[in-house]
């Protein structure tokens, strides 16, 4: 490893060749502000508040600048002080300053450091850019008169995730981060993953809310309302009630929810479990039948949209399996009513979910298999948050609660949906047992494990040797789909997950979700998995009385009906 | 939102110059801006099809070539008219009713400024001056001015010109 060494404020510091001064300043605890910088996703030196003076004649902005030997910089003079507040002032002379409605209010990194750097009064005053609103979605919203025109979304949607739709339109004043057409994103391949969300610096573009229908829901006496979490979300609502990230709150969730007055709750883990039983009969059936393989998962909402725009000779590989949470909601207004005596017209089902592509999933025309829409809203775990805090809830003082039976039972697999890899070692732990009719000897798939952008494992089944693939991310899912397409590759069973991370990552989880804060998430799933007594979801007796009292078995046809749907091609560009 | 180079009928050659350009810069890097050039030079605009087109053949995102063809202003999103009607909104035509004839070109024509009617013929233009204030308010038809217009003259001008239209068949 080449070093070069250079004065960052008097202090010496040693660093790799290559490492940008704004860095090699931050690892020797010096903080410059910055806004457009998103580590690992961008660097442009688009937004010039990383500013800092290197001897050059002009300042220099420190996110693209390679730290350099004998370097001289010094990032706290009167000149850098002034540049980086005119800067900050300029930005600011074209932003609402309405903070006390934003969603972002208190959780901003605008505001942030409009109150770091000592702003109290607006030197530019004039202007500001007028855009409508674009909520004609289900899921997010675009509000371009609070953007800051950072990029950070541009590159998110352009080079993460592929999907390529935001982009700045139009020069100068009127410049706007938007699709082409300067289209509603309904309109456009947008698959609603919001990333661009969970990496927005202010408030321009958030999820849709659905706080105010659950609430009238939560207080309607007619209805019967019932909550599911998904996996994710106990590893992470900690973060957004102001805990350490990985926190694993489980137990604290289920009690807030209750207090809350759902009269049911619920675990999407327990739809997990479901999933792994249909799915990994689908692929013992594809094996068995000459295919079509490799089998794709569908869990994730935006890669199925994703696949409908870019993949169609890929949709007769997707596994035919309603997410969990669709599942879930098919079974909450038919089983469990049935169950119950309740009318399924009045059960309100409402998910927890980290996801805002799942708002966009229920909301699907074929999601209604109960005969209504089986899931009638999606809150994000950021979403919960806000309740719990207009509701006056001290989560850090909430006993610990357990989840409601039947459709609450879970096992340690269902847990790991919530991790990229999880739903291949959940299946591998179900496949391997069903197939051989063996224990299996270890439960923990290390080779399906971690946030590397795409993993592979060959995994010895009686005679046949499994091959299987893991991708996160779609921009990572498209290289792996590509060797797929060319033939270059061959598996029998794929997993992919549209967020980096898995669903820990999901575009409704708290900001910030950086790669260490996905880490510990990771870390956390992977210990209330081992903390759970079942870890296989054949194990799971809920949804072994589930088949015996009502599906018969999996694949049944009550299975195809309410647990199965069907995909279609959309275009690839609207 | 309708998507405005949706509004315009492509011609048969103009299709074909969108082929070959795209072929022509097929895989290329870096082409993009000459590629619009070309596209906008011979079809007169960069319509929807063309986006599309680039998009595909340079394997870049559609996003992108719209955020190239809106910044620089020399694309345009509709042709020009084969009729440009300039309307000087300089300070004495402005003083003598500009706006008054730029809204009556507007009812007629049903466009707005910097817009080109569907077949092609007006588009309106607003410029600051043209050095013919002691005419005012004038406009300018494919450079021939018409000095002291009055609201009232605008159909006149209009159906004169759509007459010799015809009449060219």
């Amino acid at each position: 490893m080449e070093l070069v060494e250079l004065t960052i404020d008097g202090q010496e510091v040693r660093v790799e060749k290559g490492t940008t001064v704004l860095d090699a300043a931050r690892s020797i605890g010096i903080s410059i502000p910055t806004l457009c910088h998103y580590h690992g996703i961008d660097a442009i030196g688009a937004c010039r508040l990383c500013l800092v003076d290197t001897g050059g004649r002009n300042l220099a902005a420190s996110c693209v600048t390679v730290a350099e030997d004998g370097m001289e910089v010094k990032t706290n003079t009167p000149k850098v002080r002034e540049a980086r507040r005119t800067v900050l002032e300029l930005i600011l002379s074209a932003h609402p300053d309405d903070c006390l409605k934003c969603v972002r209010n208190r959780n901003c990194e605008l505001q942030t450091l409009a109150e770091n750097m000592g702003i109290r009064e607006f030197t530019y005053e004039g202007e500001k850019p007028q855009f409508k609103q674009d909520d004609d979605n289900p899921a997010v919203i675009r509000d371009s008169e609070k953007c800051i025109l950072c990029r950070r979304c541009v590159a998110v949607c352009q080079d993460v995730q592929t999907t390529r739709i935001l982009f700045p339109q139009n020069r100068g004043f009127d410049t706007v981060v938007a699709p082409d057409r300067l289209a509603p994103l309904g309109e456009t391949a947008c698959i609603f993953c919001g990333q661009c969300i969970n990496v927005c610096p202010v408030g321009a573009i958030v999820e849709k809310s659905y706080i105010a229908d659950v609430w009238a829901a939560l207080s309607d006496p007619e209805k019967h309302v019932v909550v599911q979490t998904a996996p994710a979300t106990r590893i992470s609502l900690g973060e957004e009630m102001g805990m350490i990230p990985g926190s694993i709150v489980t137990g604290q969730m289920v009690t807030a929810l209750r207090r809350l007055g759902f009269d049911r709750i619920f675990d999407t883990n327990f739809a997990a479990d479901l999933t792994i039983m249909e799915e990994g009969s689908e692929l013992i059936h594809r094996i068995n039948n000459d295919g079509p393989l490799p089998l794709i998962t569908s869990c994730s909402p935006g890669w199925i949209k994703f696949c409908e725009h870019h993949y169609h000779d890929l949709l007769k590989n997707l596994s035919t399996c309603k997410s969990p949470q669709q599942m879930f909601g098919a079974l909450a207004k038919t089983y469990y009513a049935e169950k119950m005596g309740i009318d399924p017209a009045d059960i309100v089902v409402v998910s927890v979910m980290p996801c805002t592509a799942k708002k966009f999933e229920m909301m699907r025309p074929e999601m209604d298999d109960s005969d209504f829409q089986d899931v009638d809203y999606v809150l994000t775990t950021r979403e919960l948050g806000r309740m719990l805090r207009e509701a006056g809830i001290d989560f850090s003082a909430l006993p610990v609660e357990d989840y409601d039976e039947p459709l609450g039972i879970s096992t340690g697999a269902g847990e790991i949906f919530g991790a990229t890899g999880g739903v291949m070692e959940a299946a591998l732990r179900t496949a391997y047992e069903l197939l051989t009719g063996e224990e299996l000897p270890g439960l923990d798939f290390q080779a399906v494990r971690g946030l590397e952008g795409i993993k592979e494992a060959e995994v010895k089944v009686g005679d046949l040797t499994l091959r299987v693939a893991v991708a996160h991310s779609l921009g990572k899912s498209r290289q792996l789909l590509e060797k797929v397409r060319s033939g270059e590759k061959e598996y029998h069973f794929i997993e992919i997950m549209t967020c980096p991370g898995g669903c820990i990552g999901g575009g409704g989880q708290p900001i910030p979700t950086t790669d260490e804060i996905r880490k510990k998430r990771l870390a956390a799933v992977y210990t209330e998995d081992k903390n759970m007594p079942l870890r296989k979801s054949h194990d799971n007796p809920g949804v072994q009385k589930l088949y015996e009292e009502f599906l018969k078995k999996p694949l049944s046809d009550r299975s195809h009906r309410l647990l199965h749907t069907s995909y279609r091609e959309r275009g690839k560009f609207e | 939102m309708p998507e405005k180079s949706l509004l315009y009928e492509l011609r048969d050659e103009d299709c074909q110059v969108i082929e070959e350009v795209a072929e022509k810069y097929q895989g290329g890097q870096g082409v993009l801006i000459s590629a619009l050039h070309e596209i906008q030079e011979n079809v007169g605009f960069i319509p929807r099809v063309a986006q599309i087109k680039l998009a595909e053949t340079l394997d870049i995102s559609i996003s992108e070539v719209y955020s190239v063809i809106t910044f620089y202003s020399f694309f345009t999103l509709q042709p020009k008219g084969k009729y440009q009607i300039i309307v000087c909104n300089g300070t004495a035509c402005y003083v003598k009713g500009a706006n008054g004839i730029l809204d009556k070109l507007k009812q007629e024509l049903c466009i707005n400024i910097g817009e080109t009617t569907p077949d092609r013929l007006f588009s309106i233009e607003a410029v600051r001056c043209i050095g013919a204030c002691g005419l005012g308010p004038v406009i300018s038809i494919n450079g021939e001015v018409y000095a002291r217009v009055k609201p009232e003259r605008i159909p006149v001008i209009l159906a004169d010109l759509t007459r010799r239209e015809e009449k060219a068949g």
